[in-house]
């Protein structure tokens, strides 16, 4: 029966180290995913008795509240840890913090933590699995596939589109993610902004830079517009955010002179008037609220697959089957 | 006084005196008495066959931390000067930054009784350049280099104010002292954990760029030239701060530097995994950057390795990679990894590292020892290039094991370490029950 399919292992901390393979398992099995939170009772019995910790390191809301739901629509139970400023400031390391769990027989950890790097760390020290919710600068895996997802269902592929991601590239887990998981299913990358908020050697991982954004609306398939946090002006790397939205905004003006529709993405949350023109975000080929929608799916499609899940039975999961057959978390 | 000893048929290199042959050297009242070869036994003498080992005066480290006092649980005076002796070296330079900082006559005085009582490899205080290393006030060298200091530095805060710097190198001239410098633009390498290029991009991790020290390099060496002091630049990561040192010496400026162990052989991509053991600052730089401090020892431009041994607890790794604290553990490993990579490498000959780690550093921070001369104390090391061995971190006699060379197959070890004579490592003793 389980002929050489593709599995997650472990944990998942990035999309840098996974196959195109692996990437397009958790895609196609995030599609059945879909239509469980469409239901009056948005509830499956997957993850029936296993326990979850989310665990976030650094405030957020929406990508709490997305593992939130998925979680509890797989009928896992959760826990949520909400360590405001690192565990290093309250005292306790994040080994401490690993062990303290690991005590507890939990199943699985989503963790959000302002180092690079936290998540691995945590996973190799833990033996329950491992979501990476955002660490640091490095990766933020689940935007990104459902990033993914959002950009297959409006284009129906992405092989052969143009990518765009637009903005802070330097200091963005999402970026990151994106650029891993776009390239290896075979897309053109492009990134666009000021050349203070670009990483060292970009281009060197296979992206094109474009210093203008009008050059990148003239290229792109697909704007993935990065949030512009409001700090980065404090600590000089852009001089005031009003100049940035007047060289480098997404505006209606400007996406006319594309000789294509271009489809308009964006992680949230939205600062409207600085890196997107409220037209724009709120316009007709914006796909913001599809990725909204698409992260509880692609989150149940990853906890499920962690789980030990097997991805041609995530139909039947949705039944009452329960996660595995054969596969063990443990 | 403790038995003459004779070490027979050894291969006698002293690059102080540019000798390389076989020959014995005889010890006589902790003092070099002769060395040549068919050298008889005084009545008494201990004689200890050396053959197809090396004797060579004992290496000298002119960068480490000893953590004592303030971080006691990491390093103390004694652990460093154990660790030292492990490692071949007769003599170590003790940076500043403790708690408190070593930066008066009682705090110098303090490390070198510590020294003295634990009998060891000798380690030798440096000074703070500034009061509290805080950047603002000159510490007073005059009275620290009375108490024992042999140097001065902030390393670990290194000097930001350009003024503070030129007054530091134009004060130090009085006492014949270096003024050595962590070279680091404050503002450009804040927050910085890995060395800024592809690595750190894909990481994820904040950066410091060649440049945070190649702007300090040029500074420092234009303040040389400018005061006539003699600034010795710590830790060299960079191909643009040979290339500054090179300029600097041909114009006659009193620049000296020191590479690591470390710098010479691994580069950035030994961060990924986010492994905490190769976060240093300086970090680990690139392969054309290895190559070019490679090039720089070979030549001269860079005087001497130097470990920056830094110890830290064990736990203290154990974290993500920005929470982790900077620096490695080097004095146990630092003769073997030069040796494997450098010298069996076809980088530098074996008396050429020698050099490099004994007499050069001794010269460079006006030391005593470096040298087989007749007459002086007999710091002297009995080294085995043909030893090998696996580095195993819970075999250290540090009392850190933070090491990025665990598991590391090397060739080349110190047999044994006479301080003034006295016997302060010895394998063959430690091996025994």
């Amino acid at each position: 029966m389980t002929v050489n399919l593709p599995n997650l292992g472990k944990d998942l901390t990035g999309l840098e180290h996974l196959t195109p393979e692996q990437i397009r398992l958790i895609l196609d099995t995030a599609e059945p995913f879909k239509e469980v939170s469409e239901r009056p009772i948005k509830k499956v019995p997957a993850l029936r008795g296993k326990t979850i910790v989310n665990l976030f390191f650094e405030a957020s809301t929406r990508t709490r509240i997305s593992f939130e739901f998925a979680e509890k629509r797989l009928s896992a139970d959760t826990v949520n840890v909400a360590a405001t400023g690192s565990s290093v400031s309250k005292g306790e390391t994040l080994v401490d913090t690993a062990k303290n769990l690991e005590a507890m027989r939990i199943d699985m950890v989503v963790i959000r933590h302002p180092s690079s790097g936290a998540a691995g760390f945590l996973g190799q020290r833990i033996r329950s699995n491992v979501i990476n919710a955002g660490d640091g600068k490095h990766e933020h895996p689940t935007q990104a596939l459902l990033d993914l997802l959002t950009i297959r269902d409006k284009h129906g592929k992405i092989e052969g589109l143009n990518v765009c991601l637009v903005g802070d590239v330097l200091h963005s887990r999402v970026a990151r993610s994106n650029i891993w998981g776009l390239t290896k299913l075979g897309a053109h990358v492009g990134v666009c902004g000021p050349h203070t908020l670009m990483p060292r050697g970009i281009e060197e991982l296979g992206v094109k830079f474009f210093p203008r954004i009008e050059e990148a609306i003239e290229w792109a398939d697909v704007l993935n517009i990065l949030r512009l946090q409001l700090e980065r002006m404090e600590k000089g790397f852009i001089p005031s955010l009003r100049e940035y939205y007047r060289v480098w905004g997404v505006t209606p003006e400007r996406l006319e002179r594309s000789p294509r529709p271009i489809t308009i993405m964006h992680p949230g949350p939205m600062n409207r008037g600085v890196e997107i023109d409220s037209r724009v975000a709120d316009g007709p080929h914006s796909v913001i609220l599809d990725q909204v929608t698409n992260g509880v799916a692609v989150r149940m499609a990853v906890l499920y697959l962690l789980a030990g899940g097997r991805p041609e039975l995530a139909d039947a999961a949705k039944r009452g089957t329960g996660a595995g057959g054969g596969g063990s978390a443990e | 006084m403790t038995r003459p000893l004779l070490l027979q048929g050894g291969r006698v290199i002293d690059p102080s005196r540019g000798i390389d042959q076989v020959a014995d050297l005889l010890v006589v009242d902790g003092k070099i008495a002769g060395v040549g070869p068919g050298l008889a036994a005084p009545a008494g003498a201990e004689v200890r066959s050396v053959a197809g080992k090396i004797v060579a005066p004992g290496l000298v480290d002119v960068h480490v931390h000893m953590r004592e006092p303030g971080n006691e649980d990491e390093e103390t005076v004694a652990s460093g000067a154990r660790a030292a002796a492990a490692g071949g070296f007769t003599a170590v330079c003790a940076m500043p930054n403790t708690d408190p900082v070593t930066d008066n006559q009682a705090a110098v005085g303090f490390i070198v009784r510590q020294s003295v009582r634990a009998g060891l490899a000798r380690v030798y205080p440096i000074g703070a350049v500034s009061v509290g290393q805080r950047g603002e006030k000159l510490a007073e060298f005059g009275e620290m280099v009375g108490a024992g200091a042999v140097a001065v530095s902030d390393d670990g805060r290194p000097v930001a104010s350009s003024h503070l710097m030129r007054t530091a190198l134009e004060y130090a001239r009085t006492f014949g002292i270096p003024v050595a410098d962590h070279c680091e633009d404050p503002t450009l390498a804040a927050g910085g954990v890995m060395h800024e290029g592809l690595v750190a991009s894909r990481l994820g991790l904040k950066g410091i760029p060649a440049a945070a020290e190649e702007i300090m390099v040029g500074r420092d060496c234009l303040l040389a030239g400018l005061t006539g002091g003699h600034v010795h630049l710590c830790h060299m990561s960079t191909r643009g701060s040979v290339e500054l040192i090179r300029r600097a010496k041909a114009q006659g400026i009193r620049v000296t530097a020191e590479v690591t162990p470390h710098h010479l052989t691994l580069t950035d991509h030994a961060c990924e995994g986010y492994d905490t053991h190769a976060k240093m600052n300086p970090p680990l730089r690139e392969a054309a950057d290895v190559a070019a401090l490679r090039a720089a020892l070979k030549e001269g431009v860079i005087d001497c390795i130097a470990s920056d041994h830094a110890p830290h607890a064990y736990d203290e790794k154990e974290a993500a990679f920005d929470d982790a604290p900077f620096g490695i553990v080097g004095l146990e490993t630092a003769f073997a990894v030069a040796h494997t990579e450098l010298v069996q490498g076809g980088v530098l000959t074996l008396p050429e590292l020698i050099a490099r780690m004994s007499s050069e550093p001794a010269k460079i921070f006006h030391l005593p020892g470096g040298t087989l001369a007749l007459g002086v104390p007999a710091d002297v090391v009995v080294l085995d290039p043909a030893a090998q061995w696996t580095v195993d971190p819970a075999t250290f006699r540090s009392k850190s094991r933070n090491t990025p060379f665990a598991g590391r197959a090397l060739t080349g070890r110190a047999l044994v370490t006479l301080v003034a004579g006295k016997t302060v490592h010895d394998v063959a003793a430690s091996a025994a029950p």
